[in-house]
């Protein structure tokens, strides 16, 4: 393998992997505060996708101001999706409010089917990501490029809010102990409708870029990347923003590492992050950064 | 200043509170002694809205507070130091103290009141960037009663701050209660450690099963015969 090959491999598993971390922070931003498996993070995927294709394929606006109005909307959905399924169940059985989100799964999954049609519809990538750029031998589509970098300032602007902003010392107290959290005198439903917001702003334009890179839209579109990020984040050690990154990047550079060293293995790509899940489930079940798994009180 | 009527408190089929009624004046410390078990912290945890109540009234400064939220009563100027301490482990020293100042927006003022708690605990700014679960016992009930503080509390209310912690220790935190007590705070005070609370106090309440069954100064129930058997362990 030349050098220029295993560089166009790594940008290649980089962007991958970026697009993974992305969206495995919102489960582990949700689990954090409420302690659930929000199966139905996946599926924004796939809502933020189809919001932005029909902007400008029906609306006719500015790829931009669609894709802004895409992720704002699954914004909002995500904060719905809580205070409908999930705040009226938290004080029941976890058990409970996790069948409730497998539930909102097959909602928006089916919603998509009987609003968008089940046929593939093709996702049109604008200019400036489509165009082929060489960077020193090592040719890249716009895509490649920008989605880490897009990736990298958003992730910057969440390390700001989660440890420098009020609302961000607000939300670490809240993933601690509800309780005592409102008798600081936060309001701890809007510090979770917080969390939900943010965490859905993420998956959604990690959703906008998985379709730049994978321009074909479906309705169970977020069901393998939802389920891989889910793993991600317990690769990470779930609740644990830093391990969500670190797992997002070890599932994308792992996958396409993988099928560019052992070509024969492409078959098995899907199969590396369930099999990386294994692993450390046997070896370190608290995930990479994950600390001993304590019960809230 | 803070008035209770007839409050009744259930969990599920047990009956915790049994029609309690008591009152704060201001400026007075007032405790709560009872044996474990008998309602005290449901008391403290229902003033600030954290348990629902099936029936009674909470007045506080001539406005009824028993249905608002936690986060309502707070902004009143109602603080609980919890049973326990629970600090926020994960935080620092110094984001415990700012979380306790949440609904305040005066910056220059929170920044006063932070010194003012090291001034008061002199361990806590030595220790201000450490991770607050890696405090001492001690040192996190500091923390507590100064992160109550800092929303300048117009009643303050400490769910027994002397638990685990060692006897000089625990003189330590009684003294700070009374200085803090001295500069004009209103304090409701629970206690198993009967004696040292009786001591400080003005008025004392005992909770027996939910209900108050004796109340009088803090010296007359430190003289009276059932208190010393029960609570105090004497004959
Ligand atoms: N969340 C809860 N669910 C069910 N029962 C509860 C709950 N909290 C308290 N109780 C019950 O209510 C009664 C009063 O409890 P409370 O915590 O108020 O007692 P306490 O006087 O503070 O005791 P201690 O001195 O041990 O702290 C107890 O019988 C307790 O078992
Ligand atoms: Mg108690």
């Amino acid at each position: 393998m030349t050098l220029e090959l295993f560089l166009q491999h790594l940008t290649n598993g980089i962007s991958l992997g970026s697009l993974y971390a992305l969206i495995a922070i919102g489960y582990t931003m949700v689990y954090g505060i409420l302690r659930l498996i929000n199966f139905a993070h996946g599926d924004l995927i796939m809502v933020a996708a189809y919001i932005a294709f029909y902007g400008v394929g029906i609306f006719a606006l500015p790829w931009y101001l669609s894709f802004f109005i895409a992720v704002l909307l699954s914004m909002t959905l995500g904060i719905i999706t809580e205070k409908a399924a999930y705040k009226p169940l938290r004080n029941s059985p976890r058990i409970t409010i996790l069948i409730s989100a497998i539930g909102v799964s097959f909602l928006l999954q089916n919603l998509g089917i009987v609003l968008f049609g089940g046929r593939p519809k093709a996702f049109q990538v604008p200019e400036i990501f489509a165009k082929v750029y060489n960077f020193g031998g090592v040719n890249i589509v716009g895509v490649t490029f920008f989605i880490p970098v897009i990736t990298v300032i958003l992730l910057i602007l969440l390390v700001y809010l989660i440890n420098f902003t009020k609302a961000g010392m607000a939300m670490r107290a809240v993933a601690k102990d509800y309780d005592t959290s409102s008798l600081m005198g936060i309001d701890v439903n809007r510090i979770i409708s917080l969390t939900f917001g943010v965490g859905s702003a993420l998956a959604a334009v990690g959703g906008i870029m998985w379709s730049l890179k994978f321009p074909q839209l479906i309705p169970t579109m977020g069901l393998m990347p939802g389920l891989k990020c889910f793993i991600a984040a317990v690769v990470g050690g779930i609740g644990n923003v830093t391990g969500a990154v670190v797992g997002g990047f070890l599932l994308g550079l792992g996958e396409i590492l993988l099928v560019a060293f052992f070509p024969d293995l492409s078959g098995y790509r899907d199969a590396f992050s369930f099999i990386l899940l294994i692993i450390i489930l046997l070896v370190k079940p608290t995930g990479i950064m994950g600390e001993k798994i304590a019960e809230k009180v | 200043m803070l008035k209770i009527n007839n409050l009744h408190v259930h969990y599920g089929g047990i009956h915790a509170l049994r029609g309690i009624s008591l009152e704060v004046p201001k400026n007075k410390i007032i405790t709560l002694i009872g044996a474990n078990g008998a309602g005290k912290s449901t008391t403290l945890r229902s003033i600030c809205g954290l348990v629902p109540k099936t029936d009674g009234t909470i007045v506080f400064e001539g406005e009824d507070i028993t249905s608002l939220k936690t986060t309502e009563i707070v902004k009143r100027g109602v603080t609980l130091v919890p049973e326990g301490r629970h600090v926020f482990p994960d935080l620092t020293v110094l984001e415990n103290l700012k979380l306790g100042a949440y609904l305040r927006t005066d910056k220059s003022e929170i920044n006063k009141d932070i010194n003012r708690v090291y001034e008061l605990f002199p361990r806590l700014k030595e220790r201000k960037d450490q991770l607050a679960g890696t405090l001492s016992g001690g040192e996190q009930q500091m923390l507590a009663i100064g992160r109550a503080l800092m929303s300048r509390p117009r009643l303050l209310m400490m769910d027994e701050p002397s638990l685990g912690l060692a006897p000089l220790i625990v003189q330590d935190v009684f003294k700070i209660i009374q200085q803090i007590h001295n500069e004009g705070m209103t304090i409701l005070l629970i206690e198993q450690n009967a004696s040292a609370a009786l001591q400080i106090a003005d008025y004392g309440y005992v909770l027996e099963t939910g209900s108050i069954v004796l109340e009088g100064t803090g010296k007359e129930l430190l003289n009276n015969q059932e208190v010393k058997k029960a609570y105090l362990g004497q004959s």
